[in-house]
């Protein structure tokens, strides 16, 4: 936007006004669109050819280029019921389960915690965020060994518990950073007048701090979500009963035990993979650019 | 919790009222009380899933342990077998650093310039910022890697485009001096997220700033050397630090391509793939314990280094 004003200034003061029609602008406009189209088109051909290819009958999956050719549904029919007991429809509840899970634990942990960080005054304070700041770039392969064997020696091992338990007890110590960085943000004449009519701080809390927090909540909802969805090395690590296999572990398990003639029941189910975190975000997709902007999200 | 606040509270009423000194200690006491109820969940965490582990690992380093029969005490042993006699590692530090030094710079670089491009007042920036911002929300799952084992493998997209040009080259996966170009190809890929933190800090550099320089006579590429690149540093710190964090970790892409083996000739053998190896195949805890250390140690001197650079570089608008 700065730049578009000083070009528009540059414009109408200098001499350059008189030089250049407004036709060239017109085309620099249009050629700067093309760029940014073209460039689009190459970064998403390779997901287009995948939704393409997934289509085709599967002797055709991998013959061509383009994007066109025979339609079938053959590969969704066979990739999600690849075998007599096993239909991948399981691997979908699965996730969905993990995931819902997950993000309810990491928005319950990461608002209460931000909240006292945010709003409250206790000993140690200081000490406890400089922890909390120094776990956001903490490796997760530090924890790893020892989460391992401690969920082990519970008999954890082939349940959700060790995927979703640390959410409950805020891990995810960035998505607490950026609670804090909004509620911080939120005026303390709410909370005072609050006090006043006699709330302690879990009224506070649930009745002022919560629905004003929303966007926040929304932002650590959302990237909670991908990144459970996503997650492909917690699942191998605890679950080995396929029965419980979440949607990349099916994946995963389709390449081992498919030969090349089932590249397309493959596609197909990773394609539909994909067709939760899309639809997400397209939902959600100002929600989410904006949290990327203002805390530098992944 | 609440409960407490109640208990409190009655007993506020039918005390005796207190001296104002008695009182507001009270208060802080109650105050901190109240705060470490919200901070229960956190602190449990703390202890159990972080701290706790933690320790427990630094004491696993020193010992060889397969979770059958207890650990056993072999001080530096871990480690001298890392440095010595262990080429796998060294294969596997070789690995990350290569991508680490090509994939960051890139990603950084390119998602720099696009948002420089994009910024010109654009119209429809918000479906443009969208579609950019796609391969990052798909491009660390196990789908997006299937798929690229095959855009690169023999039969893949990237070698028919070739043939169209009349280059011919064998599958980049299984050719061990390209397979990790295509992970980092991956990465690249998914830069969508950096560059929408760069076009969002575009947007924050005085227009003022400009004016004055282009008063002064700076051309476009004086302009963004002495304004826009300065006012983007605070940008460029975050980003090289968490890209640097996140690329050090990475996971699926090499797993997934490489069938969770490393790839031809361990081309694809990422630090943590061979620790993922070491740990939960062949069962060897403290070894990979001793290896998630030297990756924590690796981490925290990048980090301390980006740190203190940081104030000869990095430039704060109000400092200004």
């Amino acid at each position: 936007m700065s730049t578009q004003t000083l070009e528009t200034r540059t414009r109408t003061t200098g001499i350059q006004m008189m030089t250049q029609p407004s036709k060239s602008r017109l085309v620099r406009a249009l050629a700067r669109h093309l760029v940014t189209i073209v460039i689009i088109c190459f970064l998403l051909y390779p997901v287009a050819w995948l939704v393409a290819a997934s289509f085709r009958p599967d002797n055709q999956v991998l013959s061509t280029l383009g994007l066109f050719g025979r339609f079938t549904l053959d590969n969704y029919r066979h990739g999600l019921n690849p075998a007599p007991s096993l239909h991948f429809s399981r691997f979908f509840l699965n996730s969905a389960v993990v995931a819902l899970l997950a993000v309810i634990g990491n928005v319950f942990a990461c608002t209460l915690t931000a909240y006292a960080f945010a709003r409250l005054d206790f000993p140690f304070k200081r000490v406890l965020f400089a922890v909390l700041m120094a776990t956001i770039l903490l490796p997760y392969h530090v924890t790893l060994v020892p989460q391992y064997i401690l969920f082990d020696k519970l008999s954890w091992l082939n349940t959700y518990i060790p995927l979703v338990l640390p959410k409950f007890l805020g891990a995810d110590a960035f998505f607490i950073f950026l609670n804090i960085q909004f509620i911080r943000a939120l005026p303390r004449e709410l909370d005072d007048s609050a006090r006043v009519d006699g709330c302690n701080h879990w009224q506070i809390f649930r009745r002022i701090i919560v629905p004003l927090s929303l966007p926040a909540m929304g932002t650590t909802a959302m990237f909670t979500f991908i990144a459970s969805w996503n997650d492909f090395l917690g699942p191998l690590l605890y679950l080995s009963k396929t029965q419980l296999y979440t949607v990349p572990l099916g994946l995963n398990m389709f390449i081992d035990a498919t030969g090349r003639s089932s590249y397309g029941s493959l596609f197909a189910m990773a394609v539909l993979s994909l067709v939760p975190l899309v639809a997400f975000f397209l939902a959600a997709q100002r929600m989410l650019t904006q949290g990327i902007t203002t805390t530098g999200l992944k | 919790m609440t409960t407490y606040e109640e208990t409190v509270a009655g007993q506020d009423a039918s005390g005796a009222t207190p001296t104002r000194e008695k009182s507001r200690r009270k208060r802080k006491w109650r105050s901190a009380l109240t705060a470490y109820a919200f901070l229960t969940p956190w602190l449990l965490g703390l202890v159990v899933i972080t701290l706790g582990p933690m320790l427990f690992s630094l004491y696993l380093a020193f010992t060889r342990y397969d979770l059958l029969s207890p650990p056993k005490w072999v001080g530096l042993a871990n480690f001298r077998r890392m440095f010595g006699a262990d080429p796998r590692f060294w294969q596997s530090v070789r690995v990350t650093l290569t991508f680490v030094l090509v994939s960051v710079p890139l990603v950084l670089i390119v998602s720099l310039l696009l948002a420089l491009f994009l910024n010109r007042g654009i119209r429809l920036l918000g479906i443009y910022r969208t579609l950019f911002y796609v391969p990052s929300l798909i491009g660390s799952s196990v789908a997006i890697a299937i798929l690229w084992k095959q855009v690169f493998g023999t039969f893949g997209i990237v070698n028919r485009a070739l043939e169209v040009v009349g280059l011919h080259h064998g599958s980049w996966v299984g050719n061990p001096g390209t397979a990790l170009y295509s992970i980092i190809g991956l990465n690249l890929w998914a830069f969508g997220s950096t560059m929408i933190i760069f076009l969002a800090g575009l947007r924050q550099v005085p227009a003022n700033l400009y004016e004055a320089a282009s008063v002064d006579g700076a051309h476009v590429f004086q302009r963004f050397w002495h304004i826009t690149l300065p006012q983007l540093t605070p940008l460029i710190f975050f980003n090289v630090l968490l890209d640097t964090v996140h690329a050090f970790q990475a996971f699926t892409g090499a797993y997934v391509v490489s069938g969770g083996s490393g790839g031809p000739s361990d081309s694809l053998l990422f630090y943590t793939l061979y620790l993922y190896q070491k740990g939960f195949v062949e069962f060897q805890m403290g070894y990979a314990a001793a290896m998630a250390w030297l990756l924590l140690a690796a981490l925290a001197v990048f980090t301390a280094i980006a740190f203190s650079t940081a104030r000869f570089w990095v430039h704060y608008g109000d400092e200004a």
